[in-house]
């Protein structure tokens, strides 16, 4: 074990905390999706991908890096606008199945579409130019590209903060995913709040999924793997839960990245460790409410 | 202000109003008094639009409510207080005035009408950045009452203010609706409570098994023993 210095724990600890930094940014657009609107949006992970490649194709376009880092957030806002609008709110008052199996069957149409406008082999994605290479944090080189996904996340995260707690809309959003009817009789047309949510949730999903293009690449499976991961995060850190996510999303990246320092076959399973130890101790997760879906 | 005629509302298949109709004139303080079940919830949620289901005619102001969302009757001036007050859990008191005041043109003045009502109730003003659920139930009363005035409705509806309250802050709440009305608001009040309720109202209208089976002025009925016996004891 002489190899597994603290130096080697303290990096793999922060590559977790990049990866973790995904989660964390797809989880929060689920859970302020379900928490707002009772939608489990089983598209998210193909809002996601979509965004990975809307990326790419505004790369191909000569655009840059920069540019895509508020464009793909943007496009696929609005794309989420669209699907809310047309296809999601006609299913509202019919129960939790309706929207999730809509979204379940618009995540094949979105992935299919991706696989004939792209084909079915995935790209890899240029990590941006100032962005390659590592820097010394302390206890060793860290690829910088890492750093910066931790940087951004924060920095969406920050900014979510500060919209939900200091703006206006934001109390509307915080007081209607806790009493919607409430929020309608003091005058609040509740369906415009839970469209400009499913907006906000998506494109957050989007720019989570150029984030992760450098790391991974693209491909137009990509979704899928994540999806199946961040529900693990939104129920560990509690279903409708923002700080939930927050938590569980870093906690899920730094215990997949170091039990892949460790036991790399266990990596894949760990999480699901991690989700059915949490369960047993807190079947609601760290911040969830019980009887969410009753 | 407020006629209703003929209104119909249903729970599923159970036909819980049944041809209700009443008025309430401007600056009016009117009562809906009955027995548990008797229509009285219900008929304030048909005039907010919580009802899956109503029919009949509604009109507040001259304009028919029924075919539009409860978030559009806040803006054509009608407040509501539920029974179960409905104060947000997670949010400070100052958090839930402040959401009376969201969907208000009046937002602009927040800081300066949230100081008005702390002004009117001194019991939340010094309790304004605390938890607002972690209140006593009469001073989450208050807050409920508090956040429907604030955004200054023409008509407000009560649905049993006193429940669970202690009597001092009954009598101070009553007292209120007293103010509320010399100010020119007029007030839709449903109460278990009947003698305190028609002692503040002009008029009562009785209701039974959904529908309104006697109206009279406040005066006369709380002399009518007869009336208050068979309608209105639990």
């Amino acid at each position: 074990m002489a190899g597994l210095s603290f130096d080697l724990i303290a990096l793999q600890l922060f590559a977790g905390l990049a990866l973790g930094a995904i989660y964390v940014l797809f989880a929060i657009g689920l859970s302020l999706i379900f928490g707002m609107l009772t939608v489990v949006n089983f598209a998210h992970g193909a809002f996601y991908m979509v965004g990975a490649y809307v990326g790419l194709y505004l790369i191909s376009l000569g655009g840059n890096f920069w540019l895509c880092l508020v464009a793909v957030p943007l496009l696929i806002g609005l794309f989420g606008l669209a699907v809310e609008r047309v296809l999601i709110r006609p299913l509202y008052g019919r129960g939790i199945d309706y929207p999730l199996l809509l979204t379940f069957g618009l995540s094949y149409v979105m992935v299919e579409c991706v696989r004939i406008a792209f084909g079915k082999t995935g790209y890899p994605f240029d990590t941006p130019e100032v962005l390659q290479g590592a820097v010394n944090i302390g206890v060793g080189y860290f690829p910088l590209y890492r750093l910066f996904v931790i940087g951004a996340t924060a920095a969406v995260l920050l900014a979510l903060w500060l919209f939900l707690e200091k703006t206006s809309f934001g109390l509307i959003i915080r007081a209607g995913a806790r009493d919607p009817q409430i929020v309608r009789v003091l005058g609040v047309d509740v369906s415009r709040v839970w469209l400009i949510v499913f907006g906000i949730g998506t494109a957050i999903a989007g720019f989570a999924g150029l984030l992760a293009a450098p790391l991974q690449g693209v491909i137009p499976e990509m979704g899928g793997t994540i999806l199946a991961e961040a529900f693990v995060v939104t129920v560990i850190g509690g279903m409708g839960s923002i700080g939930g996510a927050v938590l569980a999303g870093l906690l899920v990246g730094v215990v997949v990245s170091m039990t892949s320092l460790f036991a790399p076959e266990m990596a894949k399973v760990s999480i699901f460790a991690l989700m059915a130890i949490v369960l047993i101790v807190r079947p609601q997760g760290f911040f969830g409410r019980a009887g969410l879906l009753s | 202000m407020l006629q209703i005629s003929q209104l119909n509302a249903w729970y599923g298949a159970s036909h819980a109003l049944q041809d209700i109709s009443l008025e309430v004139g401007r600056g009016e303080i009117v009562c809906l008094i009955g027995r548990n079940g008797a229509g009285k919830t219900t008929t304030l949620k048909s005039i907010m639009g919580l009802m899956d289901r109503a029919r009949g005619s509604v009109i507040f102001k001259g304009q028919e409510l029924l075919q539009q969302p409860a978030h559009a009757r806040f803006a054509l001036g009608l407040a509501y207080v539920p029974e179960e007050r409905r104060i947000v859990q997670g949010l400070s008191v100052r958090e839930n005035l402040r959401l009376g005041l969201v969907a208000s043109p009046e937002k602009k003045r927040e800081t300066e009408l949230i100081g008005e009502i702390a002004g009117i109730f001194p019991r939340l003003a010094e309790r304004m950045d605390q938890e607002a659920v972690t209140m006593s139930g009469g001073e989450q009363q208050m807050l409920a009452i508090a956040r429907a005035m604030i955004a200054k409705p023409d008509l407000i509806m009560l649905d049993e203010p006193s429940e669970g309250i202690m009597p001092v802050l009954v009598d101070e709440m009553f007292e209120l609706f007293r103010s509320m009305k010399a100010q020119g608001t007029t007030v839709l009040l449903v109460e278990q409570n009947v003698e305190l309720a028609l002692d503040i109202a002009d008029r009562a209208y009785v209701l039974d098994q959904g529908s309104v089976v006697h109206q009279a002025s406040a005066q006369a009925l709380l002399a009518d023993s007869e009336i208050k016996e068979r309608y209105c004891s639990v």
